[in-house]
């Protein structure tokens, strides 16, 4: 076990884990916060993406040592309001079904709609393929993306301190 | 009045249903107990209404929620009929009661059907209710008085009563028989596609599922169970896993042994730490080969008619162009992304479990047997799914938390890994099919033959599982000689309902089976279909806008195939055309061009995703299925059971074919016909024909 501080949704935060402990099950059971989703346990589905510095990781692969003193973004944290420019297109187009994959595909969009002002459907692509829905939400998701990336107007570059 | 039956109001109190004040219009109790529940407090009108003071209308839901929309469609069946205002509805999970019927759940796309005379009724009730309230504070005739979005209004005056401020006057008022409901042409709300209720929530981590439940002092568990089907735990050595840091108790439950822990990251590394002896059973030397051999020898004995019209076997025998293919699929999981979980809390001769469930009643019962409780005993809370396609009305990952709450007096989740659901789920038979038929000298279809060796879990009758035989016993095609039959192997392997069943695998081998016999005889597909269907108005029309609106015979790119298939299940009658290509190895799927006709529709937009959600489904199992080995699945995760993904999608259109027939289902419309019209399409661009789910590489080649 060992006391590990992070900064987690804009709060200092300590925890005593193991360190080798996956930062999915550190939020999730806890500190409590839910809306990071397990849904393979490998970083094959991209349903635990978080953020770390600013870059999305998959939070099952990612051992609780590793975010020390490092800063760590949720859904939960994505906004204060539920308002950030891929969270409105989300609910612009009614995008998700079942809702399980969606904290992670936001979390990953939110990352490319940083650092792609006017990401093309190749860019999309890419950077969404990892991320698992069973539920066949990938063309509304596509489409949201590219609102998202309207409603971010004068988005592009990455912002500071971003490793994405 | 049907719908409007009687329920015990502590039933509501009880699990928090009814909240404090306003009206809940329900199932109306008789005589003394409503005196005594309206002396008590809040008024009682029925079971899927309660207005608060605040204007809030409360719709409680007792279908369940997997992504198919249903909490948002039920609720404009209500919300249209009463008139309430949208902005203003929210809605809770209903408990288990007989209210709500004997056998609470979803399947078989039944929700809206199931609700739509049902439901409206109760909010047209709701409404005649709060008019007839206002209508006694003016002292006017009801009919001088209507309901209008949230209020009631009198009609000459203008004035208005918010619905808050009526609730409870109209919660004393008798019960008016037969309440007229709208006519189709006066809808407002139904037709239209309003945000799903839920999308807020989430879209911002707030929605909560079965996994998600947390509770003072809950423990976390996870189960091993036996790598070979029918095997069982001969002995264990938890020493190890009882080392591991956070890990509480290992114990033997059914069918396997459960590490609980304080986290469910401990819970998995004790597992991970334990040593169990299985005793494996005979199936341990049984694989994919070996079951297809199996089924192959079953597909050549007499089995049971399904189906027989005319002389097939004279037909083809006498047929100068005759044709005999045999189609395969494998064996699928479920695959939600929220794998099975269930929280449960037994004490003092109760017990509290929270699991999402399609099958709400089955699984308090179930919940009940294991706790040695009575069903009354068990209070269910149903939980949103994260995905549940017929896997979550197979209620068996409820008994292990129920098991493990009741030995350990703690609240204790219940959580399978993505290997855990991979392979112990119950799967999607797999299915060995021999297709006959023929053509006669002018092209047309005239024999319609097979052969179908499919695992039966749904029940025999008269030797016949109608899960394994539909989408090819019932083909609405007017072939003159056709001769289904069908043989059930017996296998250790669990089997269950699969996101449009028989359907699923049935109507890939009879719409590309179809497409050879058009091949065959030198007939365009959609042309044979057309011919076929001429007494089948509402599939010949979907074929007819499904063809159209995709271009049908327009020129394509190069490499580039079109491919069509129709399924008429679960009410409603689909078509989809697909565009596909082969590149590299690998089937490409462009486009595809679905044309629906599924009778009234609650929400366009929910039925457009449910088409695109359902041709994923299709097209996933096309990528990926279960093997074999050593008796057990070999398949794991999604590195091994692969699924679509994003940049595999197709362009999918979706078109409604407008429609004054009762409500079908959609969530399992468009998956039956996704793979043959691949399918047929990869035949169309390359002459390869795909007999075999999944397709492998060394298929296409």
């Amino acid at each position: 076990m060992a006391n590990i501080e992070f900064t987690l949704n804009g709060q200092p935060r300590t925890v005593d884990v193991p360190e080798e402990m996956p930062l999915l099950w550190v939020l999730r059971d806890v500190v409590g916060l839910t809306g990071t989703k397990f849904g393979c346990g490998m970083g094959l589905c991209g349903a635990c993406t978080v953020h770390v510095d600013g870059a999305g990781a998959r939070s099952c692969q990612t051992a609780a040592v590793n975010v020390a003193g490092r800063d760590v973004t949720t859904i939960e944290g994505l906004s204060d309001a539920g308002d950030h420019p891929v969270q409105q297109a989300w609910v612009a187009l009614d995008v998700p079904q079942c809702g399980y994959c969606q904290s992670g595909q936001i979390m990953t969009a939110a990352v490319l709609v940083r650092n792609y002002a006017d990401p093309s459907d190749a860019d999309i692509d890419r950077a969404m393929r990892g991320n698992i829905c069973r539920c066949g939400t990938y063309q509304a998701i596509r489409e949201a993306i590219h609102r998202a990336a309207e409603l971010s107007g004068s988005g592009g570059g990455p912002a500071p301190g971003s490793a994405a | 009045m049907s719908a409007i039956r009687h329920v015990h109001r502590r039933d509501f109190l009880k699990t928090g249903a009814l909240g404090a004040g306003g009206l809940l219009l329900g199932f109306r109790m008789p005589g003394a107990a409503a005196a005594a529940a309206q002396a008590e407090g809040p008024a009682v009108l029925n079971a899927f209404v309660h207005i608060g003071a605040d204007d809030i209308v409360t719709f409680i839901i007792d279908k369940a929620e997997m992504g198919q929309g249903t909490v948002t469609s039920l609720s404009m069946l209500l919300a249209e009929e009463m008139e309430a205002d949208w902005t203003r509805v929210r809605t809770r999970f209903a408990p288990v009661d007989p209210a709500y019927g004997p056998n609470q759940g979803v399947f078989g796309s039944l929700s809206v059907r199931t609700s739509w005379n049902r439901l409206r009724e109760a909010g047209a009730t709701a409404a005649e209710l709060l008019v007839r309230a206002g209508a006694q504070r003016w002292g006017v005739e009801p009919s001088a008085v209507r309901a209008e979005n949230g209020a009631i209004v009198h009609t000459r005056t203008g004035e208005r009563f918010r619905f808050g401020e009526l609730a409870s006057e109209a919660a004393r008022i008798p019960i008016p028989p037969n309440v007229a409901q709208k006519d189709p042409t006066q809808f407002k709300l139904l037709g239209t596609s309003p945000t799903k209720l839920d999308t807020p929530a989430k879209v911002t981590g707030r929605a909560r599922y079965g996994i998600d439940v947390r509770l003072p002092g809950m423990l976390h568990a996870v189960v091993a169970q036996p790598p070979v089907f029918g095997g069982a735990v001969a002995g264990f050595d938890d020493a190890a896993a009882r080392r591991t840091p956070g890990v509480r108790d290992v114990l033997e439950v059914t069918g396997g042994v459960a590490v609980v822990a304080d986290n469910t990251w401990a819970a998995m590394e004790g597992r991970r730490a334990l040593s169990i002896d299985w005793n494996d059973g005979p199936f341990a030397s049984e694989s994919s080969a070996t079951i297809r051999d199996y089924f192959e020898r079953l597909a050549s004995e007499p089995g049971a008619e399904a189906r027989r019209e005319g002389d097939a076997d004279a037909a083809i025998a006498d047929a100068s162009d005759s044709l005999d293919a045999v189609y395969e699929a494998a064996y699928q999981p479920h695959a939600s992304m929220e794998p099975y979980n269930t929280v449960a809390d037994v004490r003092d001769g109760a017990c509290d479990v929270y699991v999402g469930t399609q099958v709400q009643t089955q699984s308090r019962n179930t919940a009940a047997e294991t706790a040695g409780l009575a069903p009354e005993q068990v209070n269910l809370h149903s939980q949103t799914m994260g995905g549940g396609f017929g896997g979550k009305s197979r209620d068996s990952y409820v008994v292990h938390a129920v098991e493990l709450s009741r030995a350990l007096g703690r609240p204790v989740q219940v959580t399978w890994t993505r290997e855990d659901d991979t392979r112990h789920d119950a799967f999607r038979p797999a299915a060995y099919v021999r297709m006959t038929g023929a053509v006669d000298a002018g092209g047309w279809p005239t024999a319609w033959g097979a052969r179908i060796v499919c695992p039966s879990f749904a029940g025999l009758r008269n030797g016949i599982d109608r899960t394994a035989v539909e989408g090819i016993a019932d083909v609405e095609y007017a072939i003159p000689n056709i001769h289904v039959r069908y043989a059930p192997p017996e296998l250790p392997i669990p089997t269950w309902y699969w996101r449009s069943v028989g359907y699923s695998q049935n109507t890939f081998f009879a719409e590309s089976f179809l497409d050879e016999l058009a091949a065959a005889g030198g007939r365009d597909p959609v042309e044979v279909r057309q011919r076929l269907l001429a007494d089948s108005p509402r599939m010949l029309n979907v074929v007819n806008v499904a063809a159209e609106r995709a271009g049908w015979g327009s020129p394509l790119p190069d490499g580039h195939g079109r491919g069509i298939a129709a399924v008429n299940n679960i009410g409603s009658f689909t078509a989809i055309v697909a565009e596909a290509s082969v590149e590299d190895g690998r089937i490409r799927v462009h486009r595809m061009t679905c044309a629906i006709d599924c009778g009234h529709i609650a929400h366009p937009g929910v039925i457009r995703q449910q088409i695109e959600s359902g041709i994923v489904y299709g097209l996933s199992q096309m990528k990926g299925g279960l093997t074999i080995a050593d008796g057990g699945v070999v398949e794991s995760n999604f590195h091994d059971f692969e699924v679509l993904r994003f940049d595999e999608m197709p362009r999918v259109e979706t078109h409604i074919v407008e429609s004054r027939e009762m409500p079908g289902g959609v969530g399992e419309a468009s998956t039956p016909p996704t793979a043959p019209a691949v399918g047929n399409a990869v035949f169309a661009a390359t002459g390869k024909r795909i007999r075999k789910l999944p397709v492998r590489p060394e298929d296409l080649a």
